[in-house]
């Protein structure tokens, strides 16, 4: 009974309290969209590769090597020459590797020259493989795959001819051996959408009247020249590495990491991929705690709505006081209605960000290629749920007290 | 004579905070079933004097007794309790809760007084009863209390002090609020009840003209010394 007369005198005041559980709501809306968002990107992250064991490169930092290969940012200070990757792919414990090539650019796009095993091995979101939405995967030396962003952004469809430019911002393009899109790859919200990919062999034919990162002069080796010409590339920038059983992982990691041939660096992706997330968590307690402090404000709401009720309600509170309740059950009444305006407001947030999640997944993945999954609550937003509920308890004993101290002295004699 | 149920000796209480107010009481006595109607200007004492008896407050030196039990004695939250027990108490106005529907309200002393409580067999069969004696239509049971009219209210405020039938019915100037048809009507229903269960009351108000249908008439300033010295 006392429950349905909490219910009935916030009911009787719906205006100001259902602001209040508004104000509530969208706080704590916020603050779990923040942290599914947060959550989202480091699991769009981490998905952005798997099924890869080890990555190999020339001996630099883990989240250099990390970033360069795998979400081409930055560049490779040295390359693998490719005898020391024939030696690590004859490795018994490898049990596939795929190379990986990078330098070149098509307009704002990356190229990296693999082979096809790279359709094969890398995966990406807990172990999906790429698959072409157009088109098929390379087979001649001048073919190219393009990404889902590369043929969105520069309008590219099956059999459109391409030309590369050496380096990255550069205008020195290799114009004598235009490419030709032979397919398209679905979207895969990785880096991979804004890679152009074509063969190892593709590369180094790229590069065959080039030295010293420039054109030499007059020189333009026929097409048909250069596909009787031996293309076995000279290096690898980086190579995904699977191996034969996970026990094998660390060993392999260190019998690259001592190479003495030359200083190479193997890295676990999910090790790296930790190292550099925490690096940009920084960012990301910042707008957690921005969205923490939303929720405060909003309690804070809730606070002045109850000390604003207070003179309004001194004569219920009396008339409570007549009929034999103690000053402690006027005190925990109010901490009671502040309870129910807290988890309507933290209940009802939920909801929305539900609603919001259901119409901006599909915008989110497209656009950023951030895919947020629609659960049921985990155990953590119950957690924060609950923590609104007890954060509306505590921050209302400050207007129950002050009711508290009122009820002693008016009694059920209310002097106004 | 029976032990009377509500005695009160010797009460000295000063205001607290409030500088040059205190009122002195040496006796008061009500017995069972008697009517006592207390009357005074504003000023005079009268609040306080409810709520002494209520033990809202209590007296600087002075006992306090309803129905055998020394209330200046107990704690404050066993006042509260007795005060649920044994006190009926209707106010001049806004004696409701105005979100509560009308039953709501009538059972809600229960909430606080179990052996109260436990003499009503069912608390929603006996507020209907108590609405149908006070002339209230069955309709209203679960109306909420802030559509009724205040005669309307006034009456479902002396059902909810009679609900569990304490032995003193406490009100302060009830039927002020009443025009004199009105007035008319809910004291013979007041009496009625009172009557039939051997309630006491008592009733302060300013208006001598009520003073004919009770027991004994009480002059404040007779009783009740009120002393005023500038702060």
């Amino acid at each position: 009974m006392i429950l349905r007369l909490a219910f009935a005198s916030l009911w009787a005041r719906v205006l100001t309290v259902g602001m209040t559980i508004l104000a509530i709501a969208l706080s704590v809306a916020l603050f779990l969209g923040v942290e599914k968002v947060r959550t989202g990107a480091k699991a769009s992250f981490a998905d952005t590769i798997s099924g890869t064991d080890l990555i190999v490169g020339a001996r630099s930092g883990s989240v250099q090597l990390l970033l360069y290969s795998v979400f081409r940012i930055g560049n490779a200070t040295n390359n693998v020459s490719w005898e020391s990757y024939q030696e690590i792919a004859a490795r018994p414990d490898v049990d596939w590797i795929v190379p990986i090539s990078l330098g070149d650019s098509h307009r704002q796009f990356r190229v990296m020259g693999t082979t096809t095993a790279f359709f094969e091995h890398y995966k990406y979101r807990q172990g999906r493989a790429l698959q072409t939405a157009q088109g098929t995967i390379m087979d001649d030396l001048f073919d190219a795959v393009i990404g889902a962003d590369v043929a969105a952004t520069l309008g590219y469809s099956v059999d459109d001819p391409i030309v590369v430019a050496h380096g990255l911002a550069s205008f020195a393009e290799h114009k004598d051996q235009p490419f030709r899109v032979a397919g398209v790859l679905e979207k895969t919200g990785t880096p991979v959408d804004r890679t152009v990919i074509v063969s190892m062999e593709a590369i180094e034919a790229i590069h065959v009247d080039w030295r010293g990162g420039a054109q030499v002069p007059g020189q333009s080796t026929p097409i048909e020249e250069i596909r009787q010409m031996d293309l076995t590339p000279k290096a690898v920038t980086a190579a995904l590495i699977g191996v034969e059983s996970p026990l094998q992982t660390f060993s392999l990691q260190r019998a690259i990491n001592e190479y003495r041939a030359e200083p190479l660096l193997a890295v676990l992706p999910g090790v790296a991929l930790q190292e550099l997330w925490a690096i940009v968590g920084i960012a990301e307690t910042a707008l957690l705690a921005v969205s923490g402090m939303v929720v405060v404000t909003a309690l804070i709401g809730l606070m002045a709505t109850i000390f604003s009720s207070l003179n309004e309600r001194r004569r219920e509170m009396a008339i409570f006081r007549a009929m034999g309740a103690r000053p402690g059950f006027i005190l925990s009444m109010l901490v009671l209605e502040a309870m129910i305006t807290a988890a309507l407001g933290a209940i009802l947030g939920l909801a929305i960000l539900y609603v919001g999640l259901v119409v901006l997944q599909p915008l989110l993945d497209s656009a950023f290629g951030l895919w947020l999954p629609i659960d049921a609550p985990t155990l953590r937003e119950l957690w924060v749920i609950l923590s609104v509920i007890a954060a509306g308890a505590i921050v209302s004993l400050i207007p129950a007290l002050r009711a508290y101290r009122m009820s002693v002295a008016d009694g059920m004699m209310v002097r106004t | 004579m029976t032990d009377p149920v509500l005695h009160l000796s010797d009460i000295a209480y000063r205001w607290p905070g409030r500088a040059g107010f205190a009122l002195s009481l040496p006796e008061l006595s009500v017995a069972k079933g008697e009517t006592v109607l207390l009357l005074g200007e504003s000023g005079s004492g009268k609040s306080t004097l409810l709520s002494l008896i209520c033990g809202t407050v209590t007296p600087d030196s002075g006992a306090v007794t309803v129905a055998g039990t020394q209330m200046t004695a107990l704690s404050a939250s066993k006042r509260d309790r007795f005060r649920a027990e044994h006190i009926g108490v209707i106010f001049q106005q806004f004696n409701l809760l105005p979100f509560g529907t009308v039953t709501d309200n009538i059972v809600l002393p229960l909430k606080f007084a179990p052996k109260r409580r436990k003499r009503v067999q069912s608390p929603l069969r006996e507020a209907a009863q108590l609405c149908a004696a006070l002339g209230l239509p069955d309709s209203i049971h679960t109306a909420k209390a802030n559509t009724l009219s205040v005669g309307q209210q006034q009456r479902v405020a002396v059902a909810r002090a009679l609900i569990g039938h304490p032995p003193v019915i406490i009100a302060d100037e009830p039927t002020s609020a009443l025009d004199a048809g009105a007035q008319t009507s809910f004291l013979d229903l007041l009496f009625a009840q009172t009557a039939a269960h051997d309630t006491s009351l008592v009733m302060v108000s300013h208006d001598p003209r009520l003073g004919a249908r009770f027991d004994r008439v009480i002059e404040m300033q007779d009783i009740v010394n009120v002393n005023r010295t500038a702060p």
